[in-house]
């Protein structure tokens, strides 16, 4: 009833391409945006910004980025937490040796950083496809956990091998407070999110779905594999490593090699499955389910009364996560994009449905 | 040459431990095109079980018997095995059949955490030890042609023979019983085999019991020489080069390629180690990997790749 697209005549190629071709459409993203960026600031609470909103939109962005690699070119790739790593570590670096950097321009650097490393552990996948590939890009996982950890370098020769960021400041306000934090991540994730959008849907993303539905055949038709695949992993890393150089600045402050760790990788892969592979919200979506499902697992047994030893309630939440992958794959294994998606279509001819 | 030879053996022998726990990939991949990411898990439930059990089923029947109690221990794991077989096959395998590889991949990383969580629950997360009596005294052999002689730790030589014998059994099962031929057929194509009358969901879980059974002797093998804790899990890690070294299909694959890691490993860490600052083990392996698959995709003996448009 509300949800219909009737009467919205497109009257030339410019409405034709609109990233949102619906008004309803239009006027969601309006509210969604209006909310994150004025509603949520006034109401929220230093926790709720601090402990989910923050990660959630880092976690998202990262997201993004791997959607890009793994469900828009169907690269699946396993060392998503080695690409934040180099674009934590890379910042920092930027940071510490050049003072007077602005704050944003050592962010952006640490993504081009990771998008070099993406690159270079993106060219087997010229040669090496599907679970080899997957396998494959684990030595990236694992030579950046042993550079981080054992070149003194990388880490300005700090003793404890943990390295931490001064006070941030951007465009000469201060970004301090967990509200400040939130609006600055808030602007990248905005902005990169936008971006990603458009890029799936110009020519180079059709290249990449092209060469994810089958690469021979795309080859075939004239699509340079080695150009699609590379730019896939460059454009994918940059997004992840900017994500992981936020991580880094915004969200933990200080942090060692283990903060990107395989379990980051797997966290993200998770997301963009259970999220929707080939959809750039479902990268939003994946992220909060990951996000929320610990904060639920950990306050459920409070609200019911029962006292569980650390130990144990670390093992259940293990359970019960695990157990809740296996179920979303098996009731949706496209993930919550689609039941999105299927929701819209039901509400479009809401409440007539023959 | 001495300690050349030391380090080579030492290499050997790890790889033969990879190649046990590479088996169990192997074997799942085969039967189900499921890529098993729950294989380190697997290993470890089954390893906290056969230590814990061969704790209390004297404790329980009041027997001090150490060969009993491990006898015992190891049937009562593998039912274990054979019981986690039956419900993954039943709760996780049978509702994605056909869905993508990836699909499967993490529904195996979903288990994983469920298997970490549930062995840990029911067994308690402390460090435990599995002693199955295996020797534990180095020997020096080959002291006529060096001097000293070349150190090699029983222990090790135990568990490869036991491996080698075990992958010797199953490369038997797999080509000469009735079983072993509908495994094959199968893995050649589940379609055709189910037509031709094999029921697809019994083969899984004789299969997933089969990996299971390989990764309790695995568990075995590597608990009583490490110790049974949450880290034994991670060995599945180091034993994946080793699968996409030797060809994901190929159970001879599995076992040349972890020799090859093993030794690639040992040596690498030994002459190259020292010169950039030690630990490079664990990437090295996957970096070889790498650089081999690059000049054949599909690893040493796996099956080619045909792209038809």
């Amino acid at each position: 009833m509300f949800y219909r697209e009737n009467g919205q005549f497109k009257t030339g190629y410019r409405a034709d391409q609109q990233i949102f071709p619906i008004r309803q459409d239009r006027l969601f993203i309006g509210l969604l945006l209006a909310a994150a960026f004025v509603a949520v600031p006034l109401l929220a609470s230093d926790y709720l910004l601090r402990a989910i909103l923050i990660p959630f939109l880092i976690l998202a962005l990262a997201a993004v980025g791997l959607n890009i690699l793994v469900g828009y070119c169907g690269q699946i790739s396993l060392g998503t937490g080695a690409f934040m790593a180099v674009g934590a570590y890379a910042a920092w670096n930027f940071g510490v040796r050049f003072p007077g950097m602005p704050l944003v321009v050592q962010i952006l650097l640490g993504g081009c950083f990771a998008t070099l490393v993406g690159v270079l552990f993106g060219i087997p996948s010229l040669r090496i496809r599907g679970l080899y590939l997957a396998v494959a890009t684990l030595a990236a996982q694992f030579f950046v956990d042993w550079a981080f950890l054992r070149i003194a370098f990388f880490t300005n020769y700090s003793s404890s091998g943990s390295v931490s960021v001064p006070p941030l400041t951007a465009f000469g306000l201060p970004v301090h407070t967990s509200l400040q934090r939130y609006l600055f991540v808030l602007v990248f994730v905005v902005v990169f999110s936008l971006l990603a959008k458009n890029l799936v849907r110009g020519a180079i993303g059709r290249q990449w779905m092209a060469i994810r539905d089958m690469d021979v055949a795309a080859a075939v038709i004239g699509i340079r594999p080695m150009y699609a695949k590379l730019t896939a992993f460059a454009v994918s890393s940059f997004i992840v490593g900017v994500a992981g150089a936020l991580w880094g600045y915004i969200h933990l402050g200080s942090w060692e090699p283990l903060a990107f760790d395989l379990a980051r990788s797997f966290q993200l892969l998770f997301m963009v499955i259970i999220g929707g592979l080939g959809s750039i919200m479902g990268g939003f979506f994946g992220a909060a389910f990951i996000v929320l499902v610990p904060v639920a697992l950990t306050n459920v047994p409070h609200w019911l009364g029962l006292s569980l030893s650390v130990d144990t309630a670390a093992h259940i939440e293990h359970m019960v996560f695990g157990a809740l992958i296996v179920f979303f794959l098996i009731a949706e294994p496209h993930g919550l994009a689609r039941l999105w998606s299927i929701g819209k279509e039901k509400l479009r001819i809401w409440p007539f449905p023959h | 040459m001495g300690f050349f030879l030391e380090t080579l053996f030492g290499g050997l022998m790890s790889g033969m431990l990879y190649a046990l726990i590479g088996l169990g990939f192997v074997l799942i991949f085969k039967a189900s095109g499921v890529f098993n990411f729950a294989q380190g898990a697997m290993v470890l439930v089954a390893a906290l079980s056969m230590a814990r059990f061969s704790e209390w089923i004297p404790a329980w029947l009041g027997f001090e018997n150490l060969l009993l109690a491990n006898v015992l221990a190891f049937i009562v794991s593998a039912a274990l095995m054979f019981l986690l077989a039956v419900a993954v096959e039943r709760f996780v395998l049978r509702h994605l059949v056909n869905q993508e590889v990836t699909t499967l991949l993490m529904a195996t990383l979903g288990i994983s955490y469920f298997l970490d969580g549930l062995g840990q629950i029911a067994f308690g997360s402390s460090v435990y030890s599995i002693d199955v009596g295996m020797p534990k005294d180095p020997i020096f052999i080959l002291e006529s042609l060096f001097e000293g002689g070349v150190l090699i730790n029983l222990e090790d030589l135990t568990a490869a023979v036991v491996a080698a014998l075990l992958v010797a059994a199953l490369a038997l099962f797999f080509q000469y019983t009735g079983t072993g031929r509908a495994l094959r057929a199968v893995a050649d194509d589940h379609q055709a085999a189910q037509s031709i009358g094999i029921p697809l969901n019994r083969i899984w879980v004789i299969v997933w019991s089969v990996a299971g059974l390989v990764a309790l002797v695995a568990g075995i093998i590597w608990g009583s020489k490490f110790g049974v804790q949450f880290t034994l899990s991670t060995a599945a890690l180091r034993a994946l080069p080793v699968v996409i070294l030797g060809g994901l299909t190929s159970v001879p694959g599995a076992i040349l390629g972890g020799l090859i890691i093993g030794v690639g490993e040992k040596l690498s860490e030994v002459y190259l180690g020292s010169l950039v600052g030690g630990g490079i083990e664990i990437w090295f392996a996957y970096v070889l990997a790498l650089v081999f698959l690059l000049f054949r995709p599909q690893g040493l003996f796996g099956e080619k790749i045909i792209d038809r448009v």
